[in-house]
């Protein structure tokens, strides 16, 4: 049984492993060699989410409470697309953030900036029939961290995408356009091409800008594309 | 057009703000098909201690060896009420638990069916991006011509095999090591 599997990360585009700067990677990278396979049919399928496991309201992170969140209102809105441009349409995209003060609604945030009342910061949705999302939230705010000495997060919000099988999950970051921390933040640069890097930051919109509501940001999620042609085993003292 | 994939990064210390609303640590409900057997573990940083923040996801077949996915056309059935998706949050001590079926074989990459494993991806802060394992079972004939756990040098198969609790042989053990002597073997599958 021949399958198409997903194409692999050209070199230097993902992070490895392993990046001291960003001190938490040091005993939680793996030290051995990872053992490379094939995509078999437990990998080119994966978890599909249907409109039952979707609240359709959760696109919209300022709508939570019986308040509006304190802070400037954004909509973040872009395409999850493979990597011959190929729209994914109806996978789940999960996002959470700090609030404007720069707080998650989280225990072990014990960061000394306020919790909103009015904010989770937390939203889901599933892409369109053309794999569009939009989300509707404020803007996260910078935190410090103890990474090392006067370290800084840049703004960013958490993504996580399935898109159509276990092979093309992804998690990632999205950061804003401008933003003076980016440049130091090792969790951003942990990636080694520029250009990939760059991927990471939305841009500001004014074609999705809402006049008198909320700016608009676009950010376009890439997956793994699909293989051209299906695996075959190594022929043994074959052409 | 020619895109490459959006870099991943760390889910951070924070993600269950986010990700617990998907939480699924019992896949067998009930009338599910199949053998129940309920998995235990710790996730284990290179100091030896447990990992409090980490997330697996797991992936597997139904009991026939079926895929709730459209790109699985073998001629099964699945079944409703089981997807065969978990997602499984550590606690404290780094400890995790799920339920599920044990789940049937599925078509290898060389002809042959591969032995029966749930698929694994493992999230936490420090992790850059995803490590992506499997766990299979122990005392199965296929283990020893399974095509993937062929691909693993001898003696670092143990860690892919879950081990039996106290001779029950529905209660499993699986400990994902992060570092070290015993680490668990790890798959490069791209991302």
């Amino acid at each position: 049984m021949n399958l198409k599997g997903f194409r692999r990360p050209f070199p230097g585009t993902q992070p490895n492993y392993l990046h001291p700067p960003y001190v938490s990677s040091v005993k939680r990278a793996p030290t051995k060699p990872l053992v490379a396979i094939p995509h078999t049919l437990s990998e080119i399928t994966g978890p599909m989410f249907g409109v039952e496991r979707v609240d359709v309201k959760a696109f919209d992170l300022t709508k939570q409470h019986s308040g509006e969140p304190l802070g400037e209102r954004i909509l973040v809105s872009g395409r999850v697309l493979d990597e011959d441009g190929r729209t994914v349409p109806h996978t789940l995209v999960e996002i959470w953030q700090c609030n404007a003060a720069g707080r998650y609604q989280h225990k072990v945030d014990v960061h000394d900036a306020p919790l909103d009342p009015n904010f989770t910061g937390c939203g889901h949705t599933l892409t369109d029939s053309e794999g569009r999302y939009r989300f509707v939230t404020i803007r996260p705010g910078a935190y410090p961290w103890k990474n090392h000495y006067n370290a800084w997060r840049p703004a960013h919000i958490h993504f996580s995408v399935f898109g159509p099988a276990f092979a093309t999950r992804l998690v990632t970051q999205m950061y804003f356009p401008g933003d003076a921390l980016i440049p130091f933040d090792p969790i951003f640069n942990c990636t080694a091409d520029e250009t990939a890097r760059q991927r990471l930051i939305s841009e500001f919109d004014w074609k999705s800008t809402i006049p008198e509501q909320a700016l608009g940001f676009q950010f376009d999620l890439v997956l793994a594309g699909r293989e051209a042609t299906p695996w075959e085993p190594p022929r043994p003292g074959g052409k | 057009m020619n895109f490459r994939a959006t870099p991943s990064q760390t889910v951070g210390p924070f993600f269950s703000i986010g990700c617990d609303r998907l939480n699924v640590i019992d896949l067998a409900g009930h009338g599910v098909s199949g053998q129940r057997i309920e998995v235990t573990g710790r996730v284990i940083d290179g100091d030896g201690n447990g990992v409090p923040d980490a997330m697996l996801e797991i992936w597997q077949a139904n009991s026939a060896g079926k895929y709730a996915h459209p790109e699985d056309r073998q001629d099964k059935a699945t079944e409703t009420g089981f997807q065969g998706f978990g997602r499984i949050p550590t606690d404290a001590n780094g400890a995790f638990w799920f339920a599920t079926i044990k789940p049937g074989t599925v078509p290898g990459p060389d002809g042959r069916q591969q032995a029966p494993h749930i698929v694994v991806s493992v999230f936490m802060r420090g992790l850059l991006r995803r490590l992506v394992t499997r766990i299979y079972f122990p005392d199965e004939a296929e283990n020893d011509q399974d095509f993937v756990l062929n691909l693993v040098e001898p003696a670092r198969r143990g860690t892919l095999i879950a081990r039996e609790v106290s001779g029950e042989d529905n209660k499993l053990e699986w400990n994902v090591i992060l570092q070290g002597e015993n680490e668990t073997v790890f798959f490069d599958i791209g991302l």
